[in-house]
């Protein structure tokens, strides 16, 4: 047998982990990413990342980071993994600084940390509002350096179409396609690790970057890899509306003092500033003492549409409330915050060290994902690992603040050190498999492109992805109603008709991004139907997905984990037990101390 | 902000090019106004109906994009003349017709995408990155006093989008000077005390063809920068130091 050969699918934390673990093993790493991987998405988190390193002598402890973040998911997630990725924490930002992350830090030279959402103890590091940027980046670099080295291969934008699986069902490599020759190929490897992020486009507009679509999770999918806890979507509570993305602004804003409120007379027209403290409602305050603006995400968010929509406290009649930041020196904005205020200043021409920030709730991130196992990063298909925000395992029903970026790195490494494990043990390598495994999958993916380029119809794929943007974020983000979830998922339905008549306005063999768009438009198109249907079926309330008429979390019926697969071409729900080993499940509520 | 809600029209110019093969030409287009519209907008709707000013169906076009708020460097491009991010260009602030090029110092790959793989070499071969012995537990890193990281986190938040080798008179098909963002990752690495230990490797990167002796001080650079990096602060600090290792290295031969 050859050496065995690594493939890792997507360039963000995860698979940069995963990546730089394989090539510190000695195997040869093929890394395959839509944009160059320095591009990826993980530069867009801010705020920063968790450890419960106790630098601020609270008395914080990792098992006391395990409970938060348990009771912040609402008990959905599986309990053994999360207490590993609680654990190896520490470490992970050892690891960081030991490469060269710029954290800010203490007089004495120390990492800072800040709060966050969801706990009372200073937990997170941060690199100014640029936390993801710099994490990336230095990931970036030391995969730069393996690469220098001849470790590892890029294939920077290359597209992922499937995977190859051979007659008994085993992983054997993946078919991509070039994004500028448009060429389908295969690449044979004995273990490949997706890590193809989150999914923000089938919302339309979401505070994620243009590749993710979420179309890789899809067509892995309906090769039979499962997909688990769809329907939990995290919808951000602060985020600055606009036409073409939902651009964040990081809860390390309310981590360092910044305070949401609308002002208590709903038609004052008085500029913010000149409103008096008392005229003010900070509601999240007063509504949650205990936690107060820190509160996890799907509360805040539910707090923020409850004073739209029923209080009808909105600013000036708008789906929109402030975020403040004017009280806090300038020194401190600048020094802990520049990356987002900047953000602000550019896109509104508004200086929000001045002026009160004008936010409102936008999908953010998806709870849900990939099913893997309890152990080691594995899916249901054997060969295929999954790390990152594409699989489900680390946060239940709602995900805290920057514990994203943590179990990036924790689930890439654990899927690196795996599969490099596995491709160790496999009985018959890459090299064994019949040559016609990789050519009948090439050719299906060749069909697929010329299907599209030859089909003669009315419909433009990116009208198709706005409507379906439409749908999703009406009815399957905040409040979900069982009869508005039943017409998304016809109208999702009528869209994947209406997509068969899809016309391609551009018939080029050349860098032809809007096959390329088709191509995932199609599998968004499935992978809503599995989020719209997951919440149809889940009849209670539970973290991020909420139902006004099923109010209650129902742990006698619902403490499961929803289980995708899809089987003569039909999405099938099943359930699965979660595993409670360690913190028995209790009533969730942040307006008194937990 | 100027007003000018009463725009119906967006007038846009494109520099169409179908491949690196082909010539360019222009193309119009008209486009419905909307508030807070950006360049990305504009060329999102143009992809939704290619059709020129003057009727013709055309193809929709190319362009590179990703996170739609100016950090991950993708979006680079002329606008109006000017290199700068197409993210952050909003309509409402740009002189019409807008003029949407590709950036001239890269190679084009069609229309307003080009390949920037000549930045990602660079970086590559002055070894932009802290050599670590290993990801396992080594414990924590090198402690580093607050005014040292406030110098070196304005440098790491580079996002690679080429703007500055676009202004630079230096950089041209002549000459394979590495541009200013190359020179402010070095300064940066050579500031971190573990990547202090390998200064020398990477300012002998700096120094030969390409290298820091190349920069003729046009200054264009930090003016184009979307991050307000003190760019030439890093050129003239790696100018210096380059300088001090070449003689030092003399003196010792």
């Amino acid at each position: 047998m050859k050496q065995p050969k690594i493939i890792v699918v997507g360039g963000g934390l995860a698979g940069l982990m995963a990546t730089i673990r394989v090539a510190e093993a000695g195997l040869p790493v093929d890394l395959f990413s839509i944009v160059p991987v320095k591009r990826s998405h993980s530069v867009c988190a801010q705020g920063g990342i968790n450890a419960a390193k106790n630098q601020k002598g609270e008395g914080d402890s990792t098992a006391k980071h395990f409970d938060d973040t348990i009771y912040g998911g609402d008990f959905l997630a599986n309990q053994p993994l999360v207490k590993r990725m609680c654990e190896a924490a520490p470490g992970i930002i050892d690891l960081l600084d030991r490469m060269g992350v710029m954290f800010n830090r203490t007089p004495e030279g120390l990492l800072d940390y800040r709060r966050f959402g969801g706990t009372l103890y200073h937990r997170t590091a941060f690199a100014g509002a640029t936390t993801g940027q710099q994490l990336l980046y230095a990931l970036d670099e030391q995969v730069r350096r393996h690469e220098s080295e001849g470790k590892v291969q890029k294939f920077e934008g290359a597209t992922f179409l499937s995977a190859v699986l051979d007659e008994s069902g085993v992983c054997r490599g993946i078919c991509s396609m070039d994004l500028r020759s448009m060429e389908v190929t295969t690449h044979a490897a004995d273990a490949v690790i997706v890590a193809t992020g989150g999914i923000g486009a089938i919302f339309g507009r979401s505070t994620n970057s243009v590749v993710c679509t979420g179309s890789a999770q899809s067509a892995l999918f309906q090769q039979g890899v499962d997909y688990a806890n769809g329907e939990f979507i995290q919808v951000h509570p602060t985020a600055i509306p606009g036409e073409d993305k939902l651009r964040l602004m990081s809860e390390s804003a309310r981590g360092e003092g910044g305070r949401v409120w609308v002002p208590r007379n709903p038609n004052d027209q008085r500029a913010p500033r000149t409103i008096p403290d008392g005229e003010r409602f900070y509601f999240l305050e007063e509504w949650y003492p205990k936690y107060g603006n820190l509160v996890p995400r799907d509360i805040a968010t539910r707090a923020i549409h409850r004073i739209v929509y029923q209080e009808r406290l909105g600013l000036h009649g708008k789906a929109a409330v402030y975020l403040d930041v004017t009280h806090i020196p300038r020194e401190t904005l600048d020094r802990k915050l520049e990356g987002i205020l900047e953000i602000y200043e550019k896109f509104l021409g508004i200086d929000p060290r001045v002026e009160p920030m004008q936010v409102f709730p936008a999908m953010h991130y998806t709870m849900g994902g990939i099913w893997i196992n309890g152990q080691d990063q594995a899916t249901s298909v054997p060969g295929i690992y999954a790390a990152g925000e594409c699989e489900y395992q680390y946060h239940g029903a709602n995900r805290l603040g920057a514990n994203s970026l943590v179990s990036c790195i924790f689930g890439g490494g654990l899927a690196g050190t795996a599969a490099v494990k596995y491709s160790a043990n496999l009985q018959t390598g890459r090299d064994a498999v019949s040559s016609a495994v990789f050519e009948v999958e090439k050719k299906r993916q060749k069909d697929k492109n010329q299907a599209l380029i030859s089909n003669q119809g009315s419909e433009n794929p990116i009208t198709i992805w706005r409507e379906l943007g439409d749908i999703m974020t009406e009815h399957v983000t905040v409040t979900r109603i069982n009869k508005n979830l039943e017409l998304a998922d016809s109208k999702i339905r009528d869209l994947q008709a209406r997509y068969h008549k899809i016309d391609m306005n551009d018939r080029t063999k050349w860098s032809n991004q809007t096959l390329n768009f088709a191509r995932e438009l199609e599998n968004m198109l499935i992978l809503a139907r599995v989020i719209t249907l997951g919440a149809l079926q889940r009849n209670e309330s539970r973290g991020a997905h909420y139902k006004p008429d099923f109010p209650e979390r129902d742990d006698a019926n619902w403490l499961k984990t929803t289980r995708a697969k899809f089987s003569d071409g039909e999405i099938v729900l099943t359930y699965e037990p979660v595993d409670i080993s360690q913190i028995p499940p209790r009533p969730r509520r942040y307006d008194a101390a937990k | 902000m100027p007003n000018k809600n009463d725009k119906k029209e967006v007038l846009v110019k494109v520099k169409r090019q179908s491949s690196p093969k082909e010539s360019p030409h222009w193309e119009e287009f008209r486009l419905q106004w909307r508030p807070y519209m950006n360049v990305i907008i504009c060329l999102r709707d143009i992809s939704e109906n290619a059709v020129t000013s003057d009727g013709r169906p055309t193809t929709p076009v190319s362009y590179d994009s990703n996170c739609l708020e100016e950090v991950c460097g993708s979006c680079a491009m002329l606008i109006n003349g000017k290199a700068r991010m197409a993210c952050s260009a909003l309509v409402d602030q740009l002189e019409q017709p807008i003029r949407l090029a590709p950036m001239t110092k890269f190679p084009v790959v069609r229309d307003l995408s080009v390949d920037r793989q000549f930045m990602f070499e660079s970086l590559k071969r002055v070894k932009a990155w802290i050599p670590i012995d290993g990801t396992y537990d080594l414990g924590e890193g090198p402690r580093i006093a607050p005014e040292v990281q406030e110098k070196a986190y304005p440098l790491s938040r580079c996002i690679t989008c080429g703007n500055c080798l676009e202004v630079c008179p230096q950089v041209n098909e002549h000459n394979p000077f590495m541009g200013a963002a190359i020179f402010s990752q070095v300064r940066l690495f050579n500031m971190h005390p573990t990547g202090k230990m390998h200064a020398k490797e990477r300012l002998a990167a700096a120094m030969g063809n390409g290298g820091i002796e190349d920069c003729a001080n046009a200054q264009n650079c930090v003016v184009a920068c979307p991050k307000g990096i003190p760019l030439t602060e890093s050129l003239a600090e790696i100018n210096r130091e380059a300088w001090k290792q070449s003689l030092f290295g003399w003196l010792a031969g």
